[in-house]
Protein backbone atom coordinates (compact mmCIF):
# COMPACT_ATOMS: atom_id res chain seq x y z
CA UNK A 1 0.00 0.00 0.00
CA UNK A 2 2.88 2.09 0.91
CA UNK A 3 4.61 1.21 -2.59
CA UNK A 4 1.26 2.39 -4.88
CA UNK A 5 1.20 6.00 -2.88
CA UNK A 6 4.79 6.34 -3.61
CA UNK A 7 4.40 5.72 -7.17
CA UNK A 8 0.82 7.68 -7.46
CA UNK A 9 2.84 10.43 -5.90
CA UNK A 10 5.41 10.51 -8.49
CA UNK A 11 3.10 9.79 -10.87
CA UNK A 12 1.28 13.09 -10.03
CA UNK A 13 4.12 14.90 -9.57
CA UNK A 14 5.03 14.27 -12.91
CA UNK A 15 1.89 15.28 -14.48
CA UNK A 16 2.34 18.59 -12.89
CA UNK A 17 6.01 18.99 -13.91
CA UNK A 18 5.14 18.23 -17.41
CA UNK A 19 1.81 20.67 -17.28
CA UNK A 20 4.16 23.26 -15.92
CA UNK A 21 5.94 23.59 -19.40
CA UNK A 22 3.14 24.73 -20.80
CA UNK A 23 3.60 28.17 -18.22
CA UNK A 24 4.91 31.75 -19.85
CA UNK A 25 8.58 31.99 -18.66
CA UNK A 26 9.19 33.95 -15.60
CA UNK A 27 8.34 38.16 -16.48
CA UNK A 28 7.75 37.44 -19.88
CA UNK A 29 6.36 40.45 -21.17
CA UNK A 30 3.79 38.76 -23.88
CA UNK A 31 2.03 36.68 -21.70
CA UNK A 32 -0.98 36.76 -21.08
CA UNK A 33 -1.10 37.92 -17.57
CA UNK A 34 0.84 41.10 -18.29
CA UNK A 35 -0.92 42.25 -22.13
CA UNK A 36 -4.56 41.50 -20.87
CA UNK A 37 -6.22 43.11 -17.83
CA UNK A 38 -2.79 44.45 -15.64
CA UNK A 39 -2.03 47.23 -18.12
CA UNK A 40 -5.48 48.65 -17.54
CA UNK A 41 -5.30 48.13 -13.27
CA UNK A 42 -2.16 50.51 -13.43
CA UNK A 43 -2.97 52.86 -15.59
CA UNK A 44 -6.88 53.61 -14.86
CA UNK A 45 -6.81 52.15 -11.27
CA UNK A 46 -5.97 55.98 -9.49
CA UNK A 47 -8.22 57.87 -11.63
CA UNK A 48 -11.11 55.32 -10.81
CA UNK A 49 -11.16 54.79 -6.99
CA UNK A 50 -8.91 57.07 -5.77
CA UNK A 51 -7.01 54.50 -4.15
CA UNK A 52 -3.11 55.01 -4.04
CA UNK A 53 -2.59 51.32 -3.07
CA UNK A 54 -3.08 49.00 -6.14
CA UNK A 55 -2.60 46.08 -4.39
CA UNK A 56 -6.13 47.22 -2.75
CA UNK A 57 -7.92 48.83 -5.40
CA UNK A 58 -7.63 45.45 -6.83
CA UNK A 59 -8.09 43.09 -4.23
CA UNK A 60 -11.34 45.12 -2.85
CA UNK A 61 -12.78 46.76 -6.16
CA UNK A 62 -11.71 45.02 -9.08
CA UNK A 63 -11.70 41.35 -7.44
CA UNK A 64 -13.92 42.19 -4.36
CA UNK A 65 -16.65 39.08 -5.24
CA UNK A 66 -13.11 36.67 -4.56
CA UNK A 67 -12.12 38.67 -1.43
CA UNK A 68 -15.53 38.60 0.08
CA UNK A 69 -15.57 34.93 -0.39
CA UNK A 70 -12.08 35.10 0.74
CA UNK A 71 -13.74 36.58 4.39
CA UNK A 72 -16.79 33.44 4.20
CA UNK A 73 -13.80 30.86 3.72
CA UNK A 74 -12.02 32.43 7.32
CA UNK A 75 -15.75 32.36 8.64
CA UNK A 76 -16.37 28.73 7.29
CA UNK A 77 -13.24 28.37 9.49
CA UNK A 78 -13.73 29.75 12.52
CA UNK A 79 -17.43 28.34 12.79
CA UNK A 80 -16.23 24.57 11.79
CA UNK A 81 -13.47 25.08 14.67
CA UNK A 82 -16.20 25.96 17.24
CA UNK A 83 -18.62 23.21 16.12
CA UNK A 84 -16.10 20.53 16.18
CA UNK A 85 -13.92 21.30 19.17
CA UNK A 86 -16.14 23.25 21.47
CA UNK A 87 -17.75 20.87 24.15
CA UNK A 88 -19.92 22.88 26.20
CA UNK A 89 -20.45 21.56 29.41
CA UNK A 90 -23.93 20.09 30.39
CA UNK A 91 -26.29 21.64 33.63
CA UNK B 1 -0.49 20.01 33.39
CA UNK B 2 0.71 23.42 32.46
CA UNK B 3 1.48 25.78 35.54
CA UNK B 4 0.55 28.78 36.40
CA UNK B 5 2.85 30.78 35.53
CA UNK B 6 2.60 34.72 36.73
CA UNK B 7 5.81 37.21 36.42
CA UNK B 8 5.05 40.54 37.05
CA UNK B 9 7.49 41.99 34.61
CA UNK B 10 5.50 39.98 31.73
CA UNK B 11 2.11 40.92 33.11
CA UNK B 12 3.32 44.54 33.11
CA UNK B 13 5.05 44.80 30.03
CA UNK B 14 2.21 43.08 28.05
CA UNK B 15 -0.25 45.02 29.91
CA UNK B 16 1.58 48.39 28.22
CA UNK B 17 2.13 46.85 24.79
CA UNK B 18 -1.74 45.80 24.08
CA UNK B 19 -3.05 49.58 23.08
CA UNK B 20 -0.34 50.15 20.84
CA UNK B 21 -0.69 46.64 19.36
CA UNK B 22 -4.19 47.44 18.82
CA UNK B 23 -3.72 51.34 17.98
CA UNK B 24 -1.33 49.76 15.45
CA UNK B 25 -4.10 47.03 13.72
CA UNK B 26 -6.71 50.39 13.74
CA UNK B 27 -4.21 51.89 11.74
CA UNK B 28 -3.13 49.00 9.07
CA UNK B 29 -6.90 48.70 8.99
CA UNK B 30 -7.47 52.33 7.86
CA UNK B 31 -4.61 52.96 5.98
CA UNK B 32 -4.90 49.78 3.58
CA UNK B 33 -5.54 52.43 0.74
CA UNK B 34 -2.80 54.56 1.33
CA UNK B 35 0.14 51.84 2.67
CA UNK B 36 0.38 47.95 2.71
CA UNK B 37 -1.61 46.22 4.64
CA UNK B 38 -5.61 45.95 5.07
CA UNK B 39 -8.33 43.96 6.84
CA UNK B 40 -6.94 40.57 6.84
CA UNK B 41 -3.53 42.00 8.63
CA UNK B 42 -4.75 44.24 10.61
CA UNK B 43 -7.49 41.76 11.70
CA UNK B 44 -4.36 39.34 12.43
CA UNK B 45 -2.85 41.91 14.70
CA UNK B 46 -6.09 42.39 16.73
CA UNK B 47 -6.02 38.91 17.01
CA UNK B 48 -2.22 38.55 18.45
CA UNK B 49 -2.84 40.98 20.89
CA UNK B 50 -5.72 39.43 22.50
CA UNK B 51 -3.47 36.08 22.01
CA UNK B 52 -0.98 37.89 24.31
CA UNK B 53 -3.38 38.54 26.78
CA UNK B 54 -4.57 34.97 27.23
CA UNK B 55 -0.55 34.07 27.20
CA UNK B 56 0.65 36.43 29.92
CA UNK B 57 -2.78 36.45 32.00
CA UNK B 58 -5.33 33.43 31.84
CA UNK B 59 -8.45 32.56 30.36
CA UNK B 60 -10.33 33.89 32.51
CA UNK B 61 -8.97 37.84 32.33
CA UNK B 62 -9.13 37.33 28.41
CA UNK B 63 -12.85 36.07 28.42
CA UNK B 64 -14.11 38.91 30.95
CA UNK B 65 -12.38 41.37 27.81
CA UNK B 66 -13.88 39.43 25.26
CA UNK B 67 -16.66 37.05 26.00
CA UNK B 68 -18.06 34.13 23.82
CA UNK B 69 -21.06 35.17 23.39
CA UNK B 70 -19.70 38.78 21.90
CA UNK B 71 -16.64 36.96 20.01
CA UNK B 72 -19.42 34.80 18.23
CA UNK B 73 -21.75 37.98 17.19
CA UNK B 74 -18.27 39.99 16.04
CA UNK B 75 -17.69 36.47 13.41
CA UNK B 76 -21.10 37.13 11.73
CA UNK B 77 -20.89 40.47 11.82
CA UNK B 78 -17.44 41.11 9.89
CA UNK B 79 -18.87 38.75 6.71
CA UNK B 80 -22.07 40.73 6.87
CA UNK B 81 -20.84 44.25 7.05
CA UNK B 82 -19.12 43.00 3.83
CA UNK B 83 -21.73 41.47 2.04
CA UNK B 84 -24.72 44.54 3.28
CA UNK B 85 -22.07 46.82 1.66
CA UNK B 86 -22.81 45.11 -1.59
CA UNK B 87 -26.68 44.70 -0.88
CA UNK B 88 -26.50 48.15 -0.15
CA UNK B 89 -24.94 49.00 -3.93
CA UNK B 90 -27.50 46.59 -5.19
CA UNK B 91 -30.36 48.28 -3.99
CA UNK B 92 -28.99 51.58 -5.01
CA UNK B 93 -29.18 50.69 -8.28
CA UNK B 94 -25.95 49.43 -9.27
CA UNK B 95 -24.68 45.55 -9.43
CA UNK B 96 -23.11 43.67 -6.36
CA UNK B 97 -20.06 45.30 -4.48
CA UNK B 98 -20.28 48.34 -7.23
CA UNK B 99 -19.23 50.58 -4.88
CA UNK B 100 -19.75 53.98 -6.80
CA UNK B 101 -23.32 53.68 -6.49
CA UNK B 102 -22.96 54.60 -3.03
CA UNK B 103 -22.67 57.97 -3.89
CA UNK B 104 -26.20 58.42 -3.84
CA UNK B 105 -25.97 58.14 0.09
CA UNK B 106 -22.40 59.34 0.56
CA UNK B 107 -21.54 63.18 0.07
CA UNK B 108 -18.90 62.30 -2.32
CA UNK B 109 -18.37 61.77 -6.08
CA UNK B 110 -18.12 58.43 -7.18
CA UNK B 111 -14.98 57.82 -7.31
CA UNK B 112 -14.21 58.70 -3.81
CA UNK B 113 -17.62 56.94 -3.05
CA UNK B 114 -15.54 53.40 -4.01
CA UNK B 115 -12.82 55.06 -1.80
CA UNK B 116 -15.19 54.98 0.69
CA UNK B 117 -16.54 51.81 0.23
CA UNK B 118 -13.18 49.93 -0.04
CA UNK B 119 -12.72 51.09 3.63
CA UNK B 120 -15.87 49.66 5.06
CA UNK B 121 -15.27 46.07 3.32
CA UNK B 122 -11.79 46.43 5.17
CA UNK B 123 -13.37 47.26 8.71
CA UNK B 124 -15.83 44.28 7.96
CA UNK B 125 -13.27 41.93 7.13
CA UNK B 126 -11.13 43.30 9.78
CA UNK B 127 -13.70 42.34 12.33
CA UNK B 128 -14.43 38.78 10.88
CA UNK B 129 -10.88 37.74 10.62
CA UNK B 130 -10.19 39.38 14.24
CA UNK B 131 -13.29 37.01 15.71
CA UNK B 132 -12.06 34.21 14.08
CA UNK B 133 -8.83 34.09 15.01
CA UNK B 134 -9.77 34.30 18.63
CA UNK B 135 -12.26 31.87 18.61
CA UNK B 136 -9.93 29.37 16.77
CA UNK B 137 -7.19 30.26 18.95
CA UNK B 138 -9.14 29.43 22.60
CA UNK B 139 -10.85 26.21 21.27
CA UNK B 140 -7.63 24.85 20.67
CA UNK B 141 -5.74 25.53 23.52
CA UNK B 142 -8.65 24.48 25.64
CA UNK B 143 -9.74 21.63 23.75
CA UNK B 144 -13.45 23.06 23.36
CA UNK B 145 -13.67 23.08 27.41
CA UNK B 146 -13.53 26.71 28.11
CA UNK B 147 -15.31 25.81 31.49
CA UNK B 148 -13.40 23.26 32.59
CA UNK B 149 -10.62 25.52 31.64
CA UNK B 150 -11.56 28.09 33.78
CA UNK B 151 -11.35 25.90 37.04
CA UNK B 152 -7.67 24.97 36.31
CA UNK B 153 -9.03 21.19 35.64
CA UNK B 154 -6.44 18.92 33.70
CA UNK B 155 -7.63 19.23 30.33
CA UNK B 156 -6.06 16.39 29.09
CA UNK B 157 -8.01 14.00 30.80
CA UNK B 158 -11.65 15.10 31.06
Amino acid sequence: MKFLSLIIALVTGALLIYGAQDFPNWADPNSPPSIWVSNRYIEKAFEETAVPNLVTAVLADYRGYDTLFETVVIFAAGVSVVMLLRRPRKE
Amino acid sequence: MIERFEDVIIQTLCRFLVPFMQIYALYVIAHGHSSPGGGFQGGCILAASFVLLVIAFDLKEAKRRMTEKLNTIFTSLGVFIYAGTGWVCLILGGNFLDYSKLSKILPVDSVHARYHGMLYIEIGVGIGVMACMISIFLNLVTRGRHEEALEDKDLWNT
